[in-house]
């Protein structure tokens, strides 16, 4: 249509802008397989920052801390998410639009306030600061998220299925199990997968629970970018951006999938 | 009891108890909300009331001391360079971020790639995008190095470690929060107002501002809340990018829990933080109303 052809200005504007959004990480990827140890002028290709990766203790170690709390953080909200978004869908209780309302200021309080009240209330109870704090904190700010994406399936989800498996002879624990869940088996992988990045990613709540043997992989980059300046942070930068760039690709697409059962027309 | 009567009772029993069955699903994830995110919410405004400890913690009593330390004028000038760093990176968003949800919305190919490719620094670690931006600013940075063998400058611009650099990584950083809600509104926008606006002699300009963007201020109001906040609590960009000269409220509530050992007053600073964004979010709901009510006119 004439009338929404985008004028060269607003192209050439977006364009700016989506190079704005990439090219510094492009340039940090590119850059990670440089020879030069300084500079950044391209001396030769190399994959040396990356096999230096594997000699230093501290990133392997960090790496497993990260896998260890991302599963666990990840399985747990995802459970306890997927719970709350039924009970938020299915069922009529009082306070209901309350709960709603208050699942959404977990998402909207800043990081700091969340891991520093985590970390007073550690404190003031004794919890030893380590791998299984780091857990609860990223449990606690998980499960928010993985309630919004698993109620924006269940809400977008034809109820017709259930009652016509209700009407042909199912009870509710086979409805649940035979037609609710596989319907909303992909918002809930979504989810987990969200939750799962967000806990591989995080920074700053995590150093303030963390102690000692709870590194995770961000703590110790965080430490690798304030000593020194080498190539093995691109590295490992690139590394994580590639784990995260999959994670998310998988959880975009599972998001988009249509529903398994296709209603005819 | 074999299986099968066993859940037939159970299911007799999850009918007579449906708001209960409602508050099993909900127990577990809300216990675990109410004692680790609530609960330390409420000590922390707890401990912003009570006196110091000598070795970090508190000490029992009752002062306001804390929360009066914000008269002085040094916090004044951080809670101010908060307030108006958290703003302008909001405009800054705001007249990027349109343009980008704008063409998007309107792409015909390419659309759900082009949100992807959006999506994907919104979920990348920040960390590591931070440091993308310190790989490209520092003196010996790819910026610098290519004026310098372009011959544009002889000396490096200094850009690492100054107010410039915090602002560019606050934008960087927060410039998907703003495309995706205005290209959620801009999406759902009824092209056929706009023919309709065209066939009445309309000018491009006056289409835009008088429907397009009046259409899609849901998406820009709720835009500015999802950078604004973020924004007002950040830490991590201030600490790598502006170095020590750039502190922020985040920054301060941090040294109160690190290096000053002044945990009430970090407290009270970390209230003053969440009191903010509890506006902000308040300030949004009543635009939000409004529109609606406007939109129901």
């Amino acid at each position: 249509m004439h009338s929404l052809k985008m004028p060269i200005w607003l192209t050439a504007f977006v364009a700016a802008v989506y190079a704005f959004l990439h090219i510094p990480l492009l340039v940090l990827v590119v850059f990670s397989f440089n020879e030069s140890k300084y500079g950044v002028s391209w001396t030769g290709f190399t994959t040396h920052w990356y096999e230096r990766l594997w000699e230093r203790q501290d990133i392997i170690d960090g790496l497993k801390a990260s896998v260890v709390v991302g599963v666990s953080s990840t399985v747990i909200s995802t459970l306890l998410g997927t719970l709350m978004a039924l009970a938020i869908a299915r069922h009529e209780f009082r306070g209901r639009r309350l709960m709603e309302a208050f699942l959404y200021i977990p998402i909207v309080t800043p990081e700091i306030v969340v891991g520093i009240s985590l970390l007073i209330l550690f404190v003031l109870v004794n919890f030893p600061l380590g791998l299984m704090s780091v857990v609860i904190a990223h449990v606690a700010f998980n499960i928010s998220f993985v309630v919004v994406v698993v109620l924006a399936r269940l809400q977008g989800m034809d109820r017709n299925l259930e009652e016509a498996a209700m009407i042909l002879g199912a009870d509710e624990l086979t409805t649940f199990w035979r037609i609710t869940v596989p319907l909303l088996w992909p918002g809930i992988l979504s989810g987990a997968m969200l939750a799962f990045t967000m806990s591989f990613d995080d920074y700053v709540i995590t150093s303030f629970v963390t102690g000692t043997g709870a590194s995770t992989l961000p703590i110790v980059v965080y430490t690798m970018v304030r000593k020194n300046i080498e190539p093995s942070i691109n590295a490992i930068s690139t590394i994580i951006l590639v784990i995260t760039s999959l994670l998310i690709f998988a959880a975009d697409r599972l998001g988009r999938d249509k529903p398994l059962v296709k209603s005819e027309e | 009891m074999n299986p099968f009567a066993l859940r037939q009772a159970a299911l007799r029993w999850f009918h007579r108890h449906k708001e209960t069955q409602a508050w099993a699903l909900l127990a577990p994830g809300f216990g675990w909300l109410g004692v680790f995110f609530l609960a330390p919410l409420l000590i922390m405004f707890g401990y912003s009331f009570m006196p110091r400890g000598e070795y970090g913690g508190v000490e029992a009593g009752f002062t306001l001391e804390h929360y009066a330390r914000f008269a002085d004028p040094l916090y004044i000038k951080i809670l101010w360079r908060t307030l108006l760093d958290s703003t302008v990176c909001t405009l800054i968003c705001l007249v990027t971020g349109y343009p980008v949800a704008y063409v998007v919305a309107r792409a015909t190919k390419w659309r759900n790639f082009l949100m992807f490719l959006v999506i994907l620094p919104f979920w990348t670690s920040f960390l590591v995008r931070t440091f993308a931006m310190i790989f490209l600013l520092r003196d010996t940075g790819l910026v610098n190095t290519l004026l310098i063998n372009l011959g544009v400058i002889q000396e490096p611009i200094i850009m690492l470690y100054t107010p410039f650099a915090v602002m560019l990584g606050l934008v960087y950083g927060f410039v998907p929060f703003m495309v995706l809600p205005i290209y959620a509104s801009l999406e759902k926008l009824d092209l056929s107002l706009l023919e309709a606006a065209e066939v009445l002699g309309a000018r491009p300009a006056e289409r835009f501002f008088r429907i397009t963007l009046p259409l899609s201020m849901p998406g820009v109001v709720a835009g500015c809340l999802l950078v604004f906040i973020p924004a007002l609590g950040s830490f991590l960009t201030s600490d790598l990018l502006g170095g020590a000269k750039e502190i922020l409220i985040g920054n301060l509530v941090q040294n109160q829990f690190t290096t000053a050992r002044n945990w009430p007053f970090g407290s009270a600073a970390s209230f003053i933080v969440m009191a903010l964004v509890l506006l902000a979010v308040m300030i949004y709901l009543r635009a939000r109303d409004r529109g609606n009510e406007l939109g129901a006119q």
